[in-house]
């Protein structure tokens, strides 16, 4: 426990501890006054009010749309349904950059719906609200979905032969036990809506802000860390409260549930009913998730000279985009792999570490580190970037120019994953067989390697794989500190976004579709190793 | 608990065995007596021809390391932050838009950089020389050629002509807020109407139908019908602010490359623009940080400029390359305001402008 205390204080709680600090200290002291201040300002109620608004109409629309396929995919046998689950994760680990390129490509000027029926969405709320249900779509399949199908389907059949209707009987016994898992789908889509950033600044125009991106605005922009400072502190009480209440549900949901394994829930549709609720999933998974992604991959192939791989070449170009690099993009990949593989060894050692931790004790206080470990998934990229830049600026902890700030960085963000895969299966181990080997004269590390590893090395390939697929996609944390001669992938598609000229674009498509093959073959072969027995939460 | 403390150790030893091994990597080469490398500071937007920079190397004895952070503001606060405590030698990128943050900061040490003599008056702002000029480049509205000679209406020339009826709902802007030619045009409008007028200037030009982006790509390459990225994504507006360097942008960068630039400049709606440089405050290398200034106003490295950045020498004997005379603009009277009175006023300005035009 020690370890991932020490990592957590001394790479996320001190550098933001100083970085609000220097907003809220004046030359006299402390200055609490100007929390109510900038509370009071109406542009500041504006953003405050849109963040909440548009976050509680994302989750609604996600939880509508998303549902009735998480029912499908626990449910339902059908060919392909492997594929299409990791295929719709992908978005989840996309940066937001590709994710805002894509939705311009489809519903912004010239987009496909522009150039079919003149409808453009751009810098209006509506592509925001889709834009997160994209994102968000895998949550609720992923955390109602992998529940729904260890449900025992015969405890609603019972009910119907103790002469329940159908919708009483689901009423009555599928939606209780379901609840919690809704609940914490939509705590998850909450959290992730109410702290967007990238989707509302490409989507959004200037008339829509978040709390997040106004905490960016004021921070890298107007420079004015008193602001900034308050806002941060209201997005941190915020995301606090949702994880306090998300992991209320989450305990709730751990209260003995009869499971089954999911190969015997679901079966074939059948009748007229079943088969046409199966076609409007896979409709709505097609308009909504393969859709936009098809258009981006489409884009890339557009080449000025005919369809071809044009851009894809011109990758390789050092002098591309007028000397935007000092490197090949197409350099870009193995930098974001080097870097992957770093964050997730890091994110493993943490995140094991603290789930080990939280296997072996129990209490209010080590709850309390449960929810700590999650907060920098609602934290500011900015307010931990600018935070880096004056904390670790003295040897031996210079770290600023050095490569490694981009793994820890990316660490940060995924060791609430690790945490989350882990934990379940860790709590599963029977403690007596660790006793048992050690009465036989194993040591310690002999009994963890014989006898734990073994049981967690599923969870643990896993838990690796969700860490390097979300390092791979950061871009909030790493646009701030990744070097210029060693640009990341989405940082990458970020400059060349950035430049003028067609060339510039194009190329950008190119690297966002080999970031998002990269992405869906490391969930493809998650899929593959994806336990029977535990629902992870994410 | 004892596993779990075996494990933290190895663990740890792990990471901190990486980021050690980082750090040597990081310094070697560094030698007690004379640091080799200069490290600079600067924007996304720096660029130099590789040959130009490795000239300066083997001549000085330095090793030039690049050090790009973000847009022009984010980067000056970052080092604003870092106050004392730099991240490199030398900062470029700071405007005169931002000039009186920077040094009301005090981030920078004074250097009079040799050839500074051979640099127009005009653009040394600091008496004290704790900031180099290095560059200036005109914020000005840009017009789609084809678009007005198809309607047969002249194009706009200045700011009082874009509040004439005949150019309703043409222009597209930035905001003023978050991006940089946003707030050029804004003062563009200040030092030609005053701090009296120009609010009544942008109340007509609402009504006249500008619409505001947030950023340059946006306006430019979404918006604007003349650039070759507007032209593909089917921009509607013949009107963008841009610079007065974009159309030879436009034919460098053509494919194929035009005769003549698609895109005009209003002359009489400019900003200029002045860009920076100065040795950081707690440089570890500040000897070879002055070297490093002296090239950037060297004749070498302003005759590099134009073609790399797309902005104007600021050393009078410079010669510009023939595609930027030829196809490029000169602003003889540009609009400008005083430092410090952006300095007094940018917030206050910023802040009612969005009010009047945003919201």
């Amino acid at each position: 426990m020690a370890v991932p205390l020490a990592f957590f204080c001394l790479f996320f709680a001190y550098p933001v501890a100083a970085i609000v600090g220097r907003g809220l200290k004046g030359d006299d002291g402390w200055r609490f006054g100007r929390i109510g201040e900038v509370l009071a300002r109406p542009d500041i109620g504006d953003v405050l009010w849109f963040t909440t608004w548009q976050a509680l109409a994302s989750t609604a629309l996600t939880l509508l749309l998303a549902l009735p396929g998480a029912y499908v995919f626990a449910r339902f046998e059908f060919p392909g349904k492997q594929l299409l689950r990791a295929v719709v994760t992908v978005p989840f680990v996309l940066p937001t950059v590709v994710v805002g390129t894509a939705f311009l490509a489809l519903v912004g000027r010239g987009g496909l719906l522009d150039e079919l029926w003149g409808v453009r969405l751009d810098t209006t709320v509506w592509a925001i609200l889709l834009a997160h249900v994209f994102f968000n779509y895998a949550v609720v399949i992923r955390t109602v979905g992998g529940l729904w199908a260890q449900l025992d389907p015969r405890q609603e059949e019972a009910a119907r032969v103790l002469g329940a209707g159908r919708f009483a009987a689901w009423r009555r016994v599928t939606l209780p036990a379901l609840a919690p898992a809704v609940a914490a789908a939509a705590l998850m889509v909450f959290l992730f809506t109410f702290t967007s950033f990238g989707v509302v600044q490409i989507l959004g125009g200037p008339a829509y802000s978040t709390l997040e991106v106004e905490v960016y605005r004021q921070t890298a922009q107007l420079l004015d860390l008193p602001t900034a400072a308050v806002l941060t502190m209201v997005q941190f009480v915020a995301v606090g409260a949702i994880l306090g209440v998300h992991a209320w549900t989450v305990r709730k949901r751990e209260t003995a549930l009869r499971l089954v394994d999911p190969a015997h829930t679901a079966h074939r549709p059948r009748g007229t009913g079943q088969r046409l609720l199966l076609g409007a999933v896979l409709l709505t998974v097609a308009v909504l998730v393969l859709l936009p992604l098809g258009v981006l991959v489409e884009r890339s192939f557009d080449a000025p000279g005919g369809y071809g791989f044009g851009y894809y070449r011109a990758l390789q170009d050092a002098g591309a985009g007028g000397g935007t690099f000092l490197v090949p993009p197409l350099e870009s990949i193995w930098n974001s792999l080097q870097y992957a593989v770093a964050a997730t060894a890091i994110a493993l050692v943490i995140g094991g570490l603290a789930a080990a931790a939280l296997t072996r004790r129990g209490g209010r206080f080590v709850r309390g580190f449960d929810a700590l470990l999650m907060l920098p998934l609602g934290v500011s990229a900015v307010t931990v970037g600018f935070g880096f830049l004056i904390t670790l600026d003295e040897p031996p902890l210079d770290l600023r120019t050095s490569w490694i700030l981009v793994p820890l960085a990316q660490a940060l963000v995924g060791v609430p994953f690790v945490v989350r895969t882990m934990l379940p299966v860790l709590r599963a181990v029977d403690g007596r067989l660790r006793e048992a080997a050690a009465v036989l004269g194993a040591s310690p590390l002999r009994a963890w390697r014989e006898v734990d590893l073994p049981l967690v090395r599923r969870a643990l390939l896993i838990a690796a794989g969700f860490a390097f697929a979300v390092s791979l996609g950061e871009f909030g944390a790493t646009v701030f500190i990744a070097r210029p001669d060693r640009p990341t992938l989405p940082v990458a598609v970020a400059r060349l976004l950035g430049r003028a000229g067609e060339m510039n674009y194009g190329q950008a498509m190119a690297l966002s579709t080999i970031l998002m093959l990269v992405c869906a073959v490391s969930l493809l072969v998650l899929e593959r190793l994806r336990p029977d027995k535990t629902s992870g939460e994410f | 608990m004892s596993t779990t403390k075996k494990i933290a150790g190895s663990a740890l030893a792990v990471a901190l065995g990486v980021s050690t091994l980082a750090a040597c990597g990081g310094s070697s080469g560094g030698s007690e007596a004379k640091p080799k490398t200069i490290t600079l500071v600067s924007h996304d937007s720096f660029n130099v021809t590789p040959a130009v920079l490795k000239e300066f190397e083997q001549q000085s004895g330095y090793t030039v390391k690049v050090l790009k952070s973000g847009d022009a503001g984010a980067a000056l606060n970052q080092e604003i932050l870092t106050k004392g405590s730099p991240r490199g030698d030398v900062f470029f990128g700071v405007d005169n838009t931002l000039l009186s943050r920077a040094l009301d900061n005090g981030i920078f040490t004074p250097y009079e950089a040799k050839g500074l003599a051979g640099v127009g008056a005009e653009y040394q702002m600091d008496k004290e020389h704790r900031v180099t000029p290095v560059d200036s480049g005109d914020i000005c509205v840009n017009y789609d050629k084809a678009y007005f000679a198809e309607k047969k209406i002249a194009p706009p020339q200045t700011l009082d002509d874009l509040i004439k009826p005949e150019y309703k709902d043409l222009l597209v802007t930035e905001n003023a807020a978050t991006s940089s030619p946003g707030l050029g045009f804004l003062l563009a409008s200040v030092g030609k109407y005053g701090d009296a007028g120009w609010k009544d200037y942008w109340t007509k030009l609402k009504a006249n139908g500008v619409e505001v982006v947030d950023g340059w790509e946006q306006a430019y390459n979404q918006r604007f019908s003349g650039s070759a990225g507007g032209k593909k994504a089917k921009g509607d507006r013949p009107l963008v602010v841009s610079y007065a360097s974009s159309p030879p942008v436009e034919v460098i960068y053509g494919e194929p490359k035009p005769t003549e630039a698609p895109t005009g400049v209003a002359t009489g709606t400019c900003f200029r623009q002045v860009e920076f440089a100065g040795l950081l405050k707690g440089a570890k290398n500040e000897e070879g940080g002055k070297a490093l200034l002296d090239f950037l106003v060297s004749k070498k490295f302003q005759e590099d400029m134009p073609l790399q950045m797309f902005v104007n020498p600021v050393v009078k004997d410079a010669k510009l390359p023939e595609d930027f005379t030829k196809f490029g603009a000169v602003i003889d009277k540009p609009e400008t305001v005083a430092p410090d009175a952006i300095a007094k006023n940018r917030e206050q300005w910023v802040k009612t402008w969005s009010s009047l035009v945003v919201k």
